[in-house]
């Protein structure tokens, strides 16, 4: 997947590059006043042995799907939380209590593309619950619980191609939104591509989100086929309306790269969600039929179950008047940010010589005087003079995103020029430049996209690499880069790598989450169908051709350790429960030959089932995989398979009469 | 007869004795580089448990590869007897300071400290028992020679654990309470010696 695109980057940068080295003479600084060396770097970088990082930084793992945790400063990862893709570490979506967190329409899914993260807020402010990210290919958002850095929820999203702008959260986590990236039939349907302008729709979702496992489209927008990319909610005076960068206002659906870069603007949807949820109350959405997964975790059940959704609210801008603005941005815009204000919304082209800054106030005004250029499909589209507020000169090429400090400035990354620049509300004008190592996409600020940001450091989500690492063959690692921003002039920190592509990420105060880690989880509350909470619990049962076992893990040994009267053609379900209730205490189960699941990794409390399906007779071992304890090399066990048709007495080490298991699975 | 200094310091006894119902008497705790949060085992008066929530079971649980015994506060007849052995103990002292009974104070005194003696030989029973009666046929770390009996009072490394063995707030109110017994017995028919005077005088001008 990576090395097309990447090359693609790479020509089109360049080739751009070579006429930017004519059109900005006096462009970015690489002075070695912004660069490691002859700076205090090392010790702003520095956590020492025994203690902690400042802050948490949740980046999305682009390709890989899942989320890298890191510590800021030191860019040290922390942990990999899987979410869209399987993870054969710890057996997410392998075993029968996670795969249900990859289910949609079209099946079970064991990968996707991650973006944005993006941390739940209450009153404007990131609160530490919550983190959700969205799935660019199959479009699905997904809620991460922060007490124990784990996918608690996902939902697919119905009418929608590409889930690209999302899922950025509104002030006090009403929603989190979302915007088809590519406009599709809608209904889907068979119909020339060619078709596009008659056929093809976008969609903008507003995903209930305040309530863990409860997320649900609370309804769709239907709006022009265009190119929807990245939204963002509005807040403080803005709350209540959210944004949503258009490109590709062409309706082009060949060549893209050109067809869709004609138009000198694109728009800026602004859209009223308090209109929208009137009307919907106001009986003006319709019920169209639909087919989307819902996919829940029970903590106590230690399960996932899945459910299909079959109906979504969809209201046209014609039935809502009022709901949605069209703002003309230059030059296909990606980023769409909201200053901690709520008043300013600043746009990103990505060919773009300026940095277009709208004015809330002033959209209003517009709005109120009519103050219209056209309509486009029954879309208002406000004149570009009366909603903008200034443009700034000069910013290189190619400006994507912004992030806020808490001084009344902007940082704006600038991909074809490769670098950050600083700029002010008070007079548009750029203060500042830093190179980044290179290409960077998103950038991030500590609470950036909150009302009052930390403003200490911005961290670089750079696309390209090349020699800032040891190499690694042709795929090279993926990184950021931390800036301290906390003078006149950004500095250069530190390059650190990450896993996938860091495409989005957002940094929460530690202090936030830290105090509130689940450590285990009690036995006593486990629920699961066969869990053994004891080893007086644990037992072997034939049901059909389904052997389940109920075994527990405690160090250093598993109960039962021998198993017997399995035959080939059977299917072994090894139910494993953690009867550790201590800090920091895994085990891992695996068996010799499992060909369809991965390993089982057992938090102390937890119960998972491994499927195992033995092909030939013989004496097969299983042991601990995580290394548990002096005696863990002793933490293991037999199973014995007997030719098919062969019966053998079912018998394990620790029970002479089977259990009853207590449901088929 | 008992002075009414001597009744109140009998009624302040029995009042820190009640505290033995409340607090944990004596606490056992164990450190190691693995564990910075820390792990440890309390004694109530009538049962044991963990400093945190799972503490006894993980001690439990670690103990099983010396081959010590569970430790399981139900099977530990002493922990039913005890409320009952302080029941009549606050009993006394409310008797004696109710009726000025200068005798019964004595037998309130004799009789504690006869119990704390009883009380921590006892404990020190339980503790040689679990620390060299091991399953040696199950036991998984065998060192020659090597017991793991924690300290009555004080600290002592056993293997990667420092064990440190001291009264809890429970065991400090009833050394206190015994304290208040003696001054009881004492108070009145103590020469005058000015050290005296001064545990003795803020304790009458603050009660009378
Ligand atoms: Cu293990």
């Amino acid at each position: 997947m990576s090395s097309p695109r990447r090359s693609r980057f790479v020509a089109a940068g360049t080739g751009v590059l070579a006429l930017v080295g004519y059109l900005y003479a006096c462009g970015p600084a690489k002075t070695s006043s912004s660069m490691v060396g002859a700076t205090d770097a090392p010790s702003r970088v520095y956590v020492a042995p025994g203690t902690q990082d400042e802050f948490y930084a949740f980046m999305s793992g682009g390709f890989s799907g899942q989320v890298g945790v890191y510590g800021l400063p030191s860019g040290r990862l922390l942990k990999v939380i899987p979410v869209f893709s399987q993870n054969a570490e710890n057996g997410y979506g392998y075993n029968a209590e996670t795969r249900p967190l990859l289910n949609t329409s079209f099946g079970e899914i064991p990968w996707d593309d991650t973006h944005h993260p993006s941390l739940s807020q209450t009153d404007g402010m990131h609160d530490g619950r919550w983190l959700f990210i969205n799935a660019n290919n199959t479009p699905r958002f997904a809620r991460i619980d922060l007490t124990k850095f784990e996918t608690i929820e996902t939902l697919e999203v119905p009418n929608t191609g590409g889930n690209h702008g999302s899922p950025f959260v509104t002030e006090n986590t009403e929603y989190v939104i979302g915007a088809t990236r590519f406009s599709v039939p809608i209904p889907q349907k068979d119909v020339a591509i060619t078709s596009f302008a008659e056929n093809f729709k976008g969609t903008i979702s507003f995903v209930k989100a305040d309530e863990a496992g409860k997320m649900d489209v609370a309804f769709q927008l239907l709006v022009p086929g265009f190119d929807y990319d990245l939204g963002r909610p509005g807040k403080g005076p803005s709350h209540g309306w959210a944004f949503f960068t258009s490109y590709n206002t062409e309706q082009a659906y060949t060549k893209l790269e050109v067809n869709a870069s004609k138009n000198d603007y694109d728009y800026i949807a602004a859209v009223n969600w308090k209109t929208l949820e009137a009307c919907k109350a106001a009986g003006k959405s319709k019920a169209w039929a639909a087919n989307y997964a819902h996919n829940t975790y029970d903590d106590n059940r230690h399960m996932a179950s899945s459910e299909m959704k079959k109906s979504v609210a969809v209201i046209l801008p014609a039935d809502c008047p009022g709901s949605i603005y069209y703002l003309p941005t230059p030059k296909s815009p990606h980023g769409v940010d909201i200053d901690p204000t709520g008043e300013y919304i600043v746009g990103g082209g990505k060919l773009a010589t300026v940095i277009p800054v709208h004015s809330f106030s002033k959209m209003m005004k517009a709005i109120e005087a009519k103050a219209f250029e056209k309509e486009v499909e029954g879309i208002p589209v406000i004149k570009y003079d009366q909603v903008m507020a200034g443009e700034v000169q000069n910013p290189g090429l190619g400006p994507l995103h912004n992030e806020f400090d808490d001084k009344g400035c902007a940082y704006t990354s600038v991909f074809i020029t490769s670098e950050i620049v600083k700029w002010c509300f008070s007079d548009f004008k750029v203060v500042d430049r830093v190179p980044t190592y290179y290409s960077i996409g998103h950038l991030l600020v500590p609470g950036g996209d909150t009302k009052k940001p930390y403003g200490k450091y911005v961290v670089a989500m750079n696309k390209i690499t090349k020699d800032r690492f040891l190499g690694t063959g042709p795929e090279l690692t993926q990184s950021a880069q931390l800036y301290d921003i906390t003078g006149a002039k950004m500095k250069l920190l530190l390059d650190f790598p990450t896993i996938g592509e860091p495409h989005y990420a957002q940094a929460i105060d530690a202090k936030l989450i830290k105090d509130k880690q689940v450590k285990f989880f009690k036995l006593a509350e486990n629920t699961h169908p066969y869990v053994a909470r004891s080893e007086s619990e644990t037992g072997i049962a034939r049901s059909g051709k389904n052997v389940h076992i109920k075994m527990t893990a405690i160090r250093s040994h598993f109960a039962p350790d021998m198993v017997e009267g399995v035959q080939v053609g059977d299917t072994v379900l090894f139910h494993v429960t953690n009867l550790e209730q201590d800090w920091d205490v895994p085990h891992g189960f695996a068996a010799m030959g499992s060909w369809s699941d991965a390993e089982l990794l057992l938090m102390p409390g937890q119960t998972r089932t491994l499927k195992w399906v033995p092909k030939y007779p013989g004496v097969y071992p299983f042991y601990c995989t995580d290394f548990c304890s002096a005696l863990h090399q002793e933490m293991q066990g037999y199973v014995r398979v007997a030719p098919s048709g062969r019966a053998v007495a079912l018998q394990t080490s620790t029970k002479a009469r089977p259990a009853v298991p207590a449901g088929e699975q | 007869m008992l002075s009414l200094r001597a009744r109140l310091a009998l009624v302040a006894s029995a009042a820190l004795l009640g505290m033995m119902y409340i607090l944990p008497i004596w606490q056992v705790s164990l450190a190691a580089p693995q564990y910075p949060e820390g792990l440890g085992m309390q004694i109530w008066l009538n049962t044991i448990t963990g400093i945190k929530p799972n503490d006894l079971d993980n001690i439990n649980n670690l103990n099983h590869y010396i081959g010590m015994k569970r430790i399981v506060p139900e099977s530990i007849p002493e922990l039913r007897l005890m409320p009952a052995i302080v029941g009549v103990l606050v009993a006394f002292a409310a008797a004696a300071a109710a009726t000025k009974n200068r005798k019964l104070a004595t037998l309130f005194v004799v009789a504690f400290v006869a119990l704390a003696l009883a009380g921590l030989v006892d404990f020190y029973r339980w503790e040689y028992d679990y620390g060299h009666n091991l399953d040696l046929e199950n036991a998984i770390i065998k060192i020659p020679g090597m017991s793991y009996q924690p300290p009555l009072i004080g600290s002592k490394q056993l293997l990667n654990f420092t064990a440190s063995s001291w009264p809890a707030a429970g065991g400090v109110a009833a050394f206190a309470a015994l304290l208040l017994g003696i001054l009881a017995l004492r108070i009145d028919r103590a020469p005058r010696v000015s050290a005296r005077d001064a545990i003795a005088v803020p304790l009458g001008t603050a009660t009378v």
